[in-house]
């Protein structure tokens, strides 16, 4: 199965180790994939909220883009692409006169969407389309003893109804079944389907510090190593604020580090630190890795 | 069928200021299609009379039963146990959050209706109508239908991401309820309510854009979207000097010229350019994600024939039509 794979504006810019990691992950799983190179950014609900309609247009130029590809699964590393092309997808599925006024806008540069294009994280996609055993076949060692706590970012947990869980129940729980196939043990904490607090970054930073202090806080608290979610403006929230925020809120060090997903499964698969781009980083890595892949990081055996 | 449920109680005359929470464990027999609360009603007649908990019209139009279930506010006289246990599973139950508790399940409203104070909750036009009555459109109020939903149960405001971290803010229901007067063509006062609501602290501007509200919701009001909509309208009315605005002006610009977003811009320009002591506050990570190797490209990265990306929004701003609430 070839994916259209859409990288979103993130993994190129603030965190270019998603990028890395991801392709390094797929590569390893046997994943066919072609980027779309031609498609705009999802909007990440910002556009939506200034015009509904442009931001599905740019959607479903996306969609139409995968389809003159031949293509029909679009694979996404981002909980907040995820979010916002699935919310897009299921608003022109179910009115056609909708779709109709977008594909009007598209008929210049010779696209139109027909309906038949579904968005996939690579979260689900390890589930549902690689299984657990194929994915378990690609692990060099099992990161037994490792403790971590999952942040699943809103877009890819809310609303429900877009997400297809009546469909794939186990998309809600998806986060805990790959942490517990590298091995390693489910951290539980409160915060794990909240927000992150990046849309409000520069609005309200106090607010948003103030969810990254609670929610690394709380992962720590419980015993966790590290923290991995599937959305890099999570990432860049949780990673990048999280010194100043534990600082300033519960006057402790930051100093939970956070994965991507791919960062996780390549540590699993034995794929160099460096080749995940762990040291790109601002909560240092070195700890994590001491623990969990001591051979790469030259640890005496 | 059995339903086991894990309680929390609190009682000022028991519990203490900062003591850690108390729970009780109840099981009791249940016809196979009860409620949450029905199991908790029959909790109070068989088991335990002290149990305090908040209902009445058991139908899910009062707004009464708001309770947080296995971490998720929800109302109960409309959560199947089976559906929720399938498999017997023990539930866990606990009072609405965000709001402060008078025992066990029941919460204090004064919270949530301080909240609804702040939007001056009724209609304000400024001239009573010739022929006793307001002659609006079937589609302007038809429009407000699902807004009007609203039973004012709080289990948004319970589950509210923001409301954990800020109590200032004004919070999922009252700002639905603001929209609700903002969109209805009766009122008068809708530029001075967008431009208490877009600078007031705690206002339009500080929502995370988590989509709590719009997934617990019992009635489909959907607060997030109100509150988006709400930020359009604000703009549209001339309200430009919020970090906010120009945080979605920088976004909208950068994928209008180059198809995605260039995120060195966006941090430059939301807090402003020339606010100096923002741009002074956020050099120092900028500097630790440079040496990183984390900076975004100062030559923003560029869509291939990202000249078509410009089209479609030259396209869409051209069909483009703000509707005012519209008069009669």
């Amino acid at each position: 199965m070839k994916y259209a794979f859409y990288p979103g504006c993130v993994a190129r810019g603030g965190t270019p180790e998603l990028f890395d990691s991801a392709v390094a992950v797929m590569k390893r799983l046997g994943i066919e994939w072609t980027e779309i190179k031609k498609a705009a950014c999802t909007g990440a609900g910002v556009l939506q909220e200034r015009d509904l309609k442009l931001g599905d247009s740019l959607n479903v130029r996306t969609f139409a883009l995968a389809e003159q590809m031949g293509l029909s699964t679009i694979l996404v590393i981002c909980s907040t692409c995820q979010g916002v092309m699935s919310q897009a997808n299921a608003r022109v599925k179910s009115d056609p006169e909708y779709l109709k006024e977008i594909n009007a806008y598209l008929k210049d540069e010779g696209l139109e969407y027909k309906g038949t294009v579904q968005v996939k994280h690579l979260l689900w996609a390890l589930i549902e389309d690689i299984g657990m055993d194929r994915l378990k076949q690609t692990f060099k060692h099992e990161l037994a003893g490792l403790n971590i706590a999952p942040f699943y970012g809103c877009y890819i947990v809310r609303p429900s109804d877009v997400l297809g869980f009546g469909e794939h129940p186990q998309r809600q729980t998806s986060l805990e079944t790959v942490i517990t196939a590298t091995g390693a043990r489910v951290v539980d904490f409160a915060g794990k389907n909240k927000c992150c607090g990046l849309p409000i970054l520069y609005i309200n930073q106090q607010n948003a510090l103030r969810m990254v202090s609670d929610h690394t806080g709380a992962a720590q608290d419980n015993g966790a190593d590290a923290m991995v979610t599937p959305c890099p403006l999570c990432h860049l929230n949780l990673d990048g604020y999280q010194p100043k925020a534990r600082r300033q809120n519960r006057g402790d060090k930051g100093n939970l580090p956070i994965l991507h997903l791919p960062q996780l499964l390549g540590l699993a698969m034995g794929i160099a630190p460096k080749e995940l781009g762990l040291q790109h980083h601002m909560v240092k890595t070195s700890g994590l890795l001491r623990k969990a892949a001591p051979k790469a990081v030259g640890v005496p055996q | 069928m059995k339903a086991d449920l894990k309680v929390r109680r609190y009682s000022p005359e028991i519990d203490k200021e900062g003591a850690s929470p108390r729970w009780q464990e109840y099981t009791v027999d249940i016809h196979p299609d009860s409620t949450v609360l029905d199991a908790l009603i029959q909790v109070r007649e068989e088991l335990d009379g002290t149990l305090g908990l908040r209902c009445s019209c058991r139908a899910s139009i009062c707004g009464s039963c708001g309770m947080r279930v296995n971490g998720r506010a929800r109302l109960v006289c409309k959560t199947q146990v089976r559906a929720i246990a399938p498999k017997g599973e023990q539930l866990v139950i606990e009072p609405m959050g965000n709001q402060p508790v008078i025992k066990d399940l029941a919460v204090d409203l004064s919270t949530f209706f301080g909240q609804m104070k702040r939007i001056t909750p009724y209609m304000q036009p400024d001239k009573t109508p010739e022929k006793g009555e307001f002659i609006a459109s079937y589609d302007s109020m038809n429009h407000l239908v699902g807004v009007m939903n609203c039973i004012m149960c709080g289990v948004c405001v319970s589950d509210c991401t923001v409301l954990e971290v800020d109590e200032k803010f004004i919070g999922p229901a009252a700002l639905a309820k603001a929209y609700r007067f903002v969109a209805d063509p009766r009122d008068d006062k809708h530029s001075d309510r967008l431009k208490f609501l877009n600078g007031e602290h705690g206002g339009i501007w500080d929502c995370t854009r988590c989509n709590m509200c719009v997934e617990v919701c019992p009635k489909g009001v959907a607060p997030m979207d109100r509150i988006m909509a709400m930020r359009d309208m604000a703009i549209e009315a001339g309200n430009r000097g919020t970090t906010g605005y120009r945080h979605t002006k920088s976004f909208e610009r950068s994928v209008r010229k180059n198809g995605r977003l260039d995120e060195l811009r966006l941090a430059a320009e939301s807090p402003g350019l020339f606010n100096i002591p923002a741009q002074l506050a956020q050099a120092p990570l900028g500097v630790k994600a440079f040496l990183k190797g984390k900076m975004p490209p100062v030559r923003a990265h560029r869509a291939e024939e990202h000249k078509n990306i410009t089209k479609v929004f030259e396209k869409v701003e051209a069909g483009r039509q703000v509707q005012p609430p519209e008069k009669s």
